[in-house]
């Protein structure tokens, strides 16, 4: 039986071909993430244990004592890290200083993208933290060292002077050395700038403290040992230690668990490629199953039992999906690979280096996945085969497919099409986050439904194409007549295409409004033309509200700061303005009362109105963070956005009871509007700042932007991957059709068409049930698309259901080019058919 | 409608075959399928190719209807020359002069009995004559059943379409292949009957492979073949007389069968 299998996969090689390639990249898809989020947390894991090298024992300030007060703050003093170093067992304790610090490339712009500019001490003469490559440790408040990442990408050399900025002030400090870091950060694509211990912690506001103690065992004492010989030594209760090895477990917990994630998402793609090959495997076994129905019911009439026919599918399978197994894991490591070095490639991340890592758990997956996947999708047409009958080996037509009624089917597919309907709906009107979960079920059982329901969808949605196709002729109108000849055929054929789409039209709804909500978010709140913050959304010095004022060309600027505050009942931010500019810089529709900031005249967004029961006219009672109490009367409720809510208070009134001063950003309006020279003046006039953002409003939706149209693209590529496997389906069933009716093609070539016309049949088939599988995906995803952004719009309210029609219509036609491009093969087989062979096929 | 007598339009020919020679395979493997076949079909006359199986009735039939090719010599369909005609002309010849009727009827089974009819026309982008589709359904009395699928219809009323189908677009010549041979001897006489009819009635030509002595009876002309060859012909055929020429033939009951063997070559 089993060299009957093997001689039938050898027999039809460019059909097991498709299903191969089918299943190779869908087991390609899964040992391809398996092998890249492997090797990728393998090398973080290493990489944060090397980071952990010089850290046996970490001492961080105690975790369970408040923090609002700055005066109880425990403290790591010098005092603290002297007696550290004292301990038994310890062989020096390191004192770590940490903070933002913005470098400036040559042209003036931010390394490291901001929250990834860091600043730091270097330990003493000789820091085994960073092994210095050039020149020496810095001195002094006029001397830096920097990592030899951001050395080379800026191309900064020992003696430069280079532009950077802590908090504000722009320094101008030599470079006195080039170090390298295993520091994760650094690993990541950031910034490092090392100071003198002394400069770090001036330039950080830590005078005679730091972040962290990092004590170093001496030899022979055990990183535990060191431990408790701390915990004895140093103060109880104001300090929490930690062993390094401790510490790089945690580390490498929390990488797996970030890379989890990753995981998880690439996994369901990789999913759905192969669940969209399932229906390639079970067509193409069909196929061979109705090709061979003759062989086969000889096998029966010889003496085959069922299961041994069966059994002989299914060893057909096992070959099949062994070797798809095993070429797709191959690719995948192949996929992994270059993955690795996209990610490797790409400005904003860098990857630790390492091996690939390709586990045995990986080979496993990836050859169960492949060869379960296709002895499980080919086991009904395994029984459909054994079912036979040994008297078909002599008569002279094919297997036709079977006529059984849909009604079961049609029925089930309208129960699964409404609960999952109701589903969705439902889930849109909860709230947030309770409605994802009823959302998300709905969505699947709806696709389920409308899976099954498709051989009956086929008929009316096909017929709709008719006018379209009464262009091409006869071949037109064959072509719409085969394609509904086998509805279950048709069906699973354009499923599969359906399913890749679906996903990518809701991505694209729901990226196309969410991309508008931002850009409303930034444009229709600001009447402002700049926003200036600092790079990493820190606290802006109150100088920089000052300077910007007074620069050339500003008509009106307000900084924003917050403040805690007691109000009423309960606790709020107070956000101060400027109580003059302010109404010129934003556009806020005022629902209740007038805008009006100034002196103990407060403006309330409509949601804290609404909570608290705050009116215009209102008198509220404010505790400020200093503990001095005074009165506020609300003079308006404005409708808030994501930029601007809360209580709007004049500067003037909570300036004298604000504790920290900073602003976290300044809206500016000019003369002009937004004008490259008013930026540049701007620009200037805040001493080209590398820590200092200012951006317009373009600036900032496309800031927010680029991580969606990245993220978007990367899953338009992942997707690409079914609709190829969708394409390979195609073929599939064209194949299959085209051989099934070889008579009559035979037939019509006899009777007068020609083969153009036959391959125009052929195509039209194919681009209507390509079609068909696309306004099925397209009209799914667009509802689903809604749905989500029925949630996503109770979070943010500028959300509105954009539907970008030019791109519904480019995947229309992309599914049109689908099947094009499906038909070219059948299609000229179609054409090449040999017309007596086709009269006299009996 | 008179009867056209025959003679008197014994002068047209509706297709000619001249040293028709049609070559399988190579060195030892060769089979001469055709060899030097000579042979003219009448128009309006009723045609019969006969032969035992492997006598090259069929192959010459696919030859002079521009379905294969062959190795040398001439085919004409009226003044065309098929030798010289490139796939797309060849079926631009089938589709408007010629018209044919196969044994396993080859309607398609998604089209009605109308559309099947009209096929060709609808593939040439023709309208058709509806008088003449009146007529010619009427003929095959096919009135009420116009609007059913092949499915449901027997294998008698779904020749009679492939029939009508043929004849429907006026070719000038057509090509049987053993068309009654899925049918039982009533629903075969029957479609027998209609195609003597158009022949007799409408001027038609046709030429019909069959390996049947009783269908070949209704035809005017019987061509016999065997071993590639025309071997003998008979005029005004009946059963008995076909079965008795059969009989004599190599290939055919109680002769030994092979190829090579010296048979009468005949001009006809």
């Amino acid at each position: 039986m089993f060299r009957t299998a093997l001689r039938n996969v050898l027999a039809h090689k460019a059909r097991l071909l498709m299903t191969v390639l089918a299943v190779m990249l869908g087991v390609a898809f899964v040992s391809g993430t398996l092998v890249f989020t492997n090797t990728i947390s393998d090398a973080y894991r290493k990489s944060s244990a090397k980071g952990f090298d010089h850290v046996d024992v970490a001492v961080t300030p105690g975790s369970g004592r408040r923090s609002d007060s700055p005066d109880e703050d425990p403290e790591l003093t010098e005092k603290l890290r002297a007696s550290a170093e004292k301990a038994p067992g310890a062989a020096f304790a390191t004192g770590v200083v940490e903070g933002f610090t913005a470098i400036a490339d040559k042209h003036g712009k931010l390394l490291g993208g901001g929250f990834r500019s860091q600043g730091g001490n270097y330990w003493g003469s000789k820091d085994p933290r960073y092994p210095l490559r050039d020149g020496h440790p810095p001195r002094g408040a006029d001397e830096v060292a920097i990592d030899a990442g951001t050395a080379g990408r800026a191309g900064y050399h020992v003696g430069d002077r280079i532009r950077m900025s802590v908090d504000g002030p722009v320094r101008k400090p030599v470079v006195a050395g080039i170090f390298t870091t295993d520091d994760g950060n650094v690993a990541a694509g950031g910034s490092l700038a090392l100071f003198d211990t002394a400069t770090a912690q001036k330039l950080f506001h830590k005078e005679g403290r730091y972040d962290e103690i990092d004590v170093e065992a001496a030899p022979g004492t055990s990183q535990t040992e060191l431990l408790d010989a701390l915990g004895r030594a140093l103060p109880e209760g104001t300090v929490d230690t930690t062993t390094g090895r401790q510490l790089a477990d945690d580390q490498a917990r929390s990488i797996a668990s970030s890379m989890d994630s990753m995981r998880t998402s690439l996994l369901a793609f990789a999913g759905i490629a192969l669940f969209v090959g399932v229906f390639i495997i079970a067509n193409t076994f069909t196929m061979l199953v109705a090709q061979r129905t003759k062989e086969l019911a000889l096998l029966r009439a010889v003496g085959a039992s069922r299961r041994q026919v069966t059994r002989s599918v299914l060893l057909e399978a096992l070959v099949v999906g062994a070797v798809a197994a095993v070429t797709g894991l191959l690719a995948g490591i192949g996929i992994g690979a270059g993955m690795r070095s996209l990610v490797a490639s790409l400005d904003t991340a860098t990857v630790p280096s390492g091996p690939l890592v390709v586990s045995p758990g990986t080979v496993a997956t990836a050859l169960a996945v492949g060869i379960v996947v296709t002895v499980l999708a080919a086991w009904l047409p395994g029984r459909r085969a054994a079912k036979i009958p040994p008297v078909a080996a002599m008569s002279s037509v094919h297997a036709r497919p079977t006529t059984r009624s849909l009604v079961l089917r049609n029925t089930i597919g309208a129960l699964f099409s409404a609960a999952g309907t109701l589903l969705v709906l439902a889930g849109t009107r909860m709230a947030g986050d309770s409605g994802k979960p009823v959302v998300g079920l709905g969505a699947a059982v709806l696709v389920i439904g409308v899976f099954v329901l498709t051989p009956l969808l086929s008929r009316p949605l096909i017929a709709a194409a008719a006018p379209l196709l009464r262009v091409f002729g006869v071949a037109g109108r064959l072509a719409r007549q085969n394609s509904v000849r086998n509805p279950r055929r048709t069906a699973a054929t354009a499923s599969a295409l359906m399913i890749g789409l679906t996903l990518i039209t809701g991505l694209t709804v729901i990226a196309g409004s969410a991309q508008q909500a931002i850009d409303r978010m930034a444009v229709s709140a600001l009447q402002a033309d700049y926003v200036v913050s600092m790079a990493n959304y820190n606290g802006l010095s109150p100088d920089v509200a000052r300077t910007i004022a007074a620069t050339g060309g500003v008509t009106a600027s307000s900084p924003m700061s917050d403040a805690p505050a007691r109000v009423g009942s309960s606790r709020h931010f107070l956000t101060g303005v400027d109580g003059h500019d302010i109404g010129r810089l934003t556009d806020l529709p005022v629902s209740d009362g007038s805008f009006r900031v100034s002196g103990p005249d407060v403006v309330v967004d409509d949601q804290t109105a609404h909570d608290q029961g705050w009116r215009a006219g209102d008198s509220l009672k404010v505790t400020y963070e200093d503990g001095k109490a005074g009165r506020l009367t609300v003079a308006g409720v404005y409708h808030g956005n994501d930029m601007i809510r809360g209580i709007l208070v004049d500067d003037a009134t909570l300036r004298p009871h604000q504790s920290d001063p900073t602003d976290t950003q300044v809206l500016v309006k000019t003369a002009h509007g937004p004008q490259g020279s008013v930026k540049d003046a701007l620009e200037r006039a805040l001493g080209n700042n590398p820590a200092i953002l200012v951006q317009d409003k373009q600036d900032i939706s496309a800031g927010i932007s680029k991580t969606f149209t990245l993220m978007l693209n990367m899953l338009y590529g992942l997707l690409a991957m079914a609709v190829v496997v969708a394409v390979l389906g195609v073929v599939n069933t064209l194949a299959m059709s085209v051989f099934e009716r070889s008579q009559e093609i035979g037939m019509l070539r006899a009777i007068g068409l020609d083969r153009s016309a036959v391959k125009r049949m052929v195509r039209l088939e194919s681009v209507v049930i390509s079609l068909f599988g696309g306004v099925l995906g397209v009209g799914l995803g667009v509802f689903f698309g809604w749905a989500a952004g029925k949630l996503i719009g109770s979070r943010i309210d500028t959300y509105e259901l954009v539907v970008p029609w030019a791109r519904m219509a480019v995947f229309l036609v992309m599914a049109a080019v689908v099947g094009v491009l499906a038909a070219m093969w059948p299609a000229r087989r179609a054409a090449r058919l040999n017309m007596l062979n086709a009269i006299h096929a009996e | 409608m008179t009867t056209t007598p025959i003679a008197g339009r014994a002068t047209v020919v509706a297709a000619r075959a001249t040293e028709l020679t049609k070559v399988y395979g190579q060195g030892e493997t060769q089979v001469v399928a055709l060899d030097h076949v000579s042979v003219d079909f009448r128009a309006a006359e009723f045609t019969a190719i006969m032969g035992p199986s492997g006598s090259g009735k069929s192959t010459l039939m696919h030859c002079v209807a521009g379905l294969d090719d062959f190795s040398s010599g001439s085919v004409r369909i009226g003044d065309t020359e098929l030798g010289t005609l490139k796939d797309r002309q060849l079926t631009r010849l089938r589709r408007d002069k010629i018209g044919f009727i196969f044994q396993a009827f080859n309607l398609l089974p998604t089209l009605t009995a109308q559309e099947n009819i009209t096929l060709p026309m609808d593939i040439a982008g023709r309208k058709p004559d509806k008088q003449w589709l009146e007529e010619v359904v009427g003929m095959l009395g096919l009135g009420d059943r116009l609007a059913h699928r092949p499915s449901q219809l027997s294998g008698g009323q779904q020749q009679r379409v492939a029939v009508a189908r043929a004849l429907a677009s006026r070719p000038e010549i057509i090509f049987g292949d053993e068309p009654t041979g899925n049918l039982d001897s009533r629903a075969g006489a029957e479609v027998l009957g209609f195609l003597r009819n158009s022949v007799r009635q409408l001027g038609q030509t046709v030429v019909m492979v069959t390996h049947d002595p009783v269908a070949a009876a209704y035809a005017d002309r019987v061509v016999f073949l065997a071993d590639g060859r025309i071997v003998d012909e008979l005029h005004g055929p009946t059963a008995d007389a076909v079965l008795d020429r059969m009989r004599m033939l190599p290939g055919g009951t109680g002769a030994p069968h092979g190829r090579g063997q010296a048979a009468a070559h005949r001009t006809v």
